[in-house]
């Protein structure tokens, strides 16, 4: 009875508890569960969406408007040949374990990025730096091998956080980073949980803590959140359900941008998509907004070129390969395909690819092409279709932002090669100055529109589903991250 | 008896070491590089060698084979690939959602199939018999997985007894993760149940028609009588052959009931190590199942040469 009384007296606590403390705790809900914690190795977006600015942070940090801003550096000077840069850090900043931040760390942190046997999915980003060199405690010199007009922005990614090298041993479950959250308990499979670091060297984090959770059926995500078992569902998987949410006054939908280019690709350096005409001929057979409606229920952006078309400077080059079948077909008898051909379609998982690929080949079977669809798992499309090079078509969102140097990669999956596309590339890179950036990243989607690489449907939207009352979530997903730092409740 | 159970243990090692070689073969041959994978597609070549290595997939098939059963007979499943925390961890973090939840399903098939089968037995032909019958006939037909999206449309976002999903650790007492396995397991359970309970009743009119039920009615004992005293332990031999079934089938069915309700059970892990190419997590999960279900076909099979005396002498 004794034990009765204290189970009973231990529940109505509990209840109590969770009521008073109601606006500082907030339970987020995302489909898939990290495999780990560490951002700086491996490709798993929901790593960062997890510990990106709230965990760790890096030099440089990205905003919800996908602007690059100071993070742990505050300052930076370039030289005048954009070889160097120094950045000045933050002073006073201390890991969660309660060492220092200071400028060895940044050093072992960027040097195990770009080492040798290094692990970090994102290598690439580190690829022009030549040097780290430690100045003071609060001063770190990077010296590249040639100029880099992206490098701020490719120290933003997760995969480029400061961490330390007293607790790099235990990064993948127990990460301790910089950021105003601290991890507290991963319970696998089912949540992991961050708390507000009272030591953080910026402005505190209102929530005192913070539960992510992992659903991964559309159903039991719609569940979860109409019975309130969570407060936030970023990324929520069954946009058909959004109008409800809506319609709700419990709820509020954001929807925001992110960096995800969903192309049909085309395997260029194969027949007959070798063809201009006939890559022409399929871009215009697609009805981009059939495909938003039909498979996206609505949201997401339609886009003519591999660019995000909330980015300044993106063109509009959707007029190029509008949706127009007879046109489509009188390409295809131009380009000795009268009668149509037979080609594959491989579909990864995401509903994008499951649902808009049906749509597509009903679309490209009006204008006579037929499409044998095989959908595959990641994995197996990552090693037959990627890294194979086994299809004639495929649906995939590319979901790294400022991306359109793949298409300076001879060797990548589409096949594309364009000599005159890639030395406007490594011009661009090297290049600095703000403007003739611009100038080329608008040179560059003309070009791959104009040869109809591959063809662009849609700029991948991110839906996210709140309790009404919850203010500072990020709308828009510059990078994979559910930045809890500046969130409150009303 | 000892020469019963020794042969039922060496065809038990028999369907052990066939089960693995058939994982390891199905698990492998699919195409999909574990590395690959968790490196995405902006990747360089040497980055996924380098992980390879570390990973320890540079080795042949049958050195990772042989690796992996030694490992596991001494108790040590590997470490798993995209986690990196050793397997029999996750395995034996996840065993106390899955096996509770199991166990749970299990005692409420029983204590639901045993009395509406009796019931149904003794009264046979009437209004009771024809009434159980239809709602098991309903039951058998209902996936569960369809039954549990109705349960927590009732129960979870209509009258919010329960929560909709998810598991709060038995650290949190034992009624909080009690409460959160009964939908899930009501769920799994009256299919089940169903089906048990029709086994049950067809079993026990068998036996209410032999010669020794009549014998006993001809002693004087009231056809129920008969039925509590003689008919159910003789009608037990094919209930325990079902109920052992079905406890491998809510072992397994479980897998479907996770996600639905997304406990971080072993049928979550799986779906998680599948779709990440998490071969040894994979194969030792499968490989774990399938131990259980062997160990509790040999239990069921070491019962019946308890209940019946005759088994132990055939063999």
């Amino acid at each position: 009875m004794k034990h009765l009384t204290a189970l009973i007296l231990a529940g109505t606590t509990a209840v109590f508890a969770t009521a008073a403390a109601a606006e500082t705790n907030i339970r987020v809900a995302m489909q898939l569960e990290p495999p780990n914690l560490d951002p700086t190795s491996g490709a798993a977006q929901a790593v960062d969406s997890v510990v990106y600015s709230n965990i760790f942070e890096g030099l440089t940090r990205f905003m919800s408007d996908g602007s690059v801003v100071p993070g742990l550096a505050e300052s930076w000077e370039i030289a005048a040949d954009g070889l160097t840069y120094t950045f000045k850090l933050r002073p006073g900043v201390m890991f969660h374990d309660g060492t220092t931040m200071d400028a060895e760390d940044v050093k072992f942190s960027l040097d195990r990025a770009r080492a040798e046997d290094s692990t970090n999915a994102q290598k690439a980003l580190f690829a022009s730096i030549a040097d780290v060199t430690v100045v003071d405690p609060l001063t770190v010199q990077l010296t590249l091998s040639a100029p880099n007009g992206a490098m701020l922005f490719n120290l933003a990614w997760g995969d480029a956080v400061i961490v330390a090298p007293e607790s790099i041993a235990d990064i993948a479950t127990k990460p301790i980073g910089t950021g105003a959250f601290t991890f507290t308990n991963w319970v696998q499979g089912d949540r992991i949980e961050i708390a507000r670091n009272p030591n953080y060297w910026g402005t505190p984090a209102a929530m005192e803590t913070a539960t992510f959770r992992f659903i991964s059926d559309p159903t039991a995500a719609f569940a979860a959140v109409m019975a309130e078992d969570v407060d936030v569902f970023v990324g929520f998987p069954a946009p058909e359900n959004l109008p409800q949410f809506e319609a709700d006054p419990r709820f509020q939908v954001l929807v925001g941008n992110t960096e995800g280019e969903t192309i049909l690709a085309m395997n260029n350096a194969r027949a007959p998509f070798d063809n201009k005409l006939v890559r022409q001929a399929v871009a215009h057979a697609i009805d981009r907004q059939a495909i938003i409606d039909g498979a996206m229920y609505g949201i997401g952006t339609p886009i003519g070129t591999h660019f995000a078309p909330h980015n300044p400077d993106y063109v509009d080059l959707t007029g190029l390969s509008n949706f127009d079948p007879e046109k489509s077909k009188a390409l295809l008898a131009e380009a000795g395909f009268a009668d149509g051909f037979t080609t594959t379609l491989k579909l990864p998982p995401p509903s994008y690819a499951r649902r808009g690929g049906e749509i597509i080949a009903a679309q490209l079977r009006a204008v006579g092409i037929q499409t044998e669809i095989e959908n595959q798992e990641w994995a197996q499309w990552l090693e037959t279709t990627f890294k194979g090079k086994d299809f004639g078509l495929t649906i995939v969102s590319h979901t790294e932002p400022m991306d359109i140097g793949i298409y300076a990669n001879p060797d990548y999956y589409f096949g594309y090669n364009n000599p005159d596309l890639q030395a406007m590339m490594t011009t661009l890179t090297s290049t600095t100055d703000p403007a003739a950036r611009s100038e080329m990243w608008k040179q560059a989607q003309t070009v791959i529109a104009e040869d109809f690489v591959n063809a662009y449907l849609f700029e991948l939207a991110v839906p996210t589903v709140a309790k009404a009352g919850i203010e500072g979530l990020w709308l828009n997903q510059p990078t994979a991250a559910i930045d809890l730092t500046g969130v409150t409740w009303l | 008896m000892i020469r019963y159970t020794a042969t039922r243990l060496i065809s038990l090692c028999i369907s052990l070491i066939v089960a693995s070689l058939v994982i390891f073969t199905v698990v492998e041959v699919f195409p999909g590089d574990p590395a690959a994978y968790m490196l995405g597609v902006n990747a360089q070549p040497d980055t996924v060698a380098a992980l390879r290595a570390e990973l320890g997939l540079d080795m042949s098939r049958p050195a990772r084979y042989l690796a992996w059963v030694s490992g596991m007979v001494q108790g040590d499943f590997g470490q798993s690939y995209t986690y990196r925390t050793p397997v029999s961890q996750m395995i034996m973090d996840r065993i106390w959602v899955s096996l509770p939840l199991a166990l749970f399903a299990l005692v409420l098939t029983v204590l639901i199939a045993f009395p509406a089968g009796i019931y149904a037995a003794s009264r046979r032909g009437g209004a009771g018999d024809i009434g159980v019958m239809g709602a098991t006939q309903l039951g058998v037909a209902i996936p569960n997985f369809w039954f549990a999206m109705i349960l927590v449309l009732i129960f979870a976002i209509h009258l919010r007894w329960f929560s909709a999903g998810g598991f709060p650790g038995w650290d949190k007492g034992l009624w909080p993760g009690i409460k959160a396995l009964i939908l899930p397991a009501v769920a799994l359970a009256l299919p089940q149940a169903a089906i048990l309970s029709r086994v049950m009743r067809s079993s026990l009119l068998d036996m209410l028609g032999e010669d020794f039920i009549r014998t006993a009615r001809a002693k004087g004992l009231s056809r129920r009588q008969a039925l509590w005293r003689h008919a159910l332990r003789n009608a037990m031999i094919p209930v325990l052959t079902i109920i052992g079934l079905q406890f491998s089938f809510l072992l397994a069915g479980g897998i479907v009931i996770e996600q639905v309700f997304f406990l971080p059970g072993l049928g979550r892990l799986i779906f998680q190590a599948i779709s990440a190419r998490d071969l040894i997590v994979v194969e030792s999960v499968v490989m774990l199942l399938v131990f259980l279900v062997i160990v509790v076909n040999f239990a069921v099979d070491i019962a019946y040469a308890a209940v019946d005396p005759r088994l132990r002498v055939r063999r």
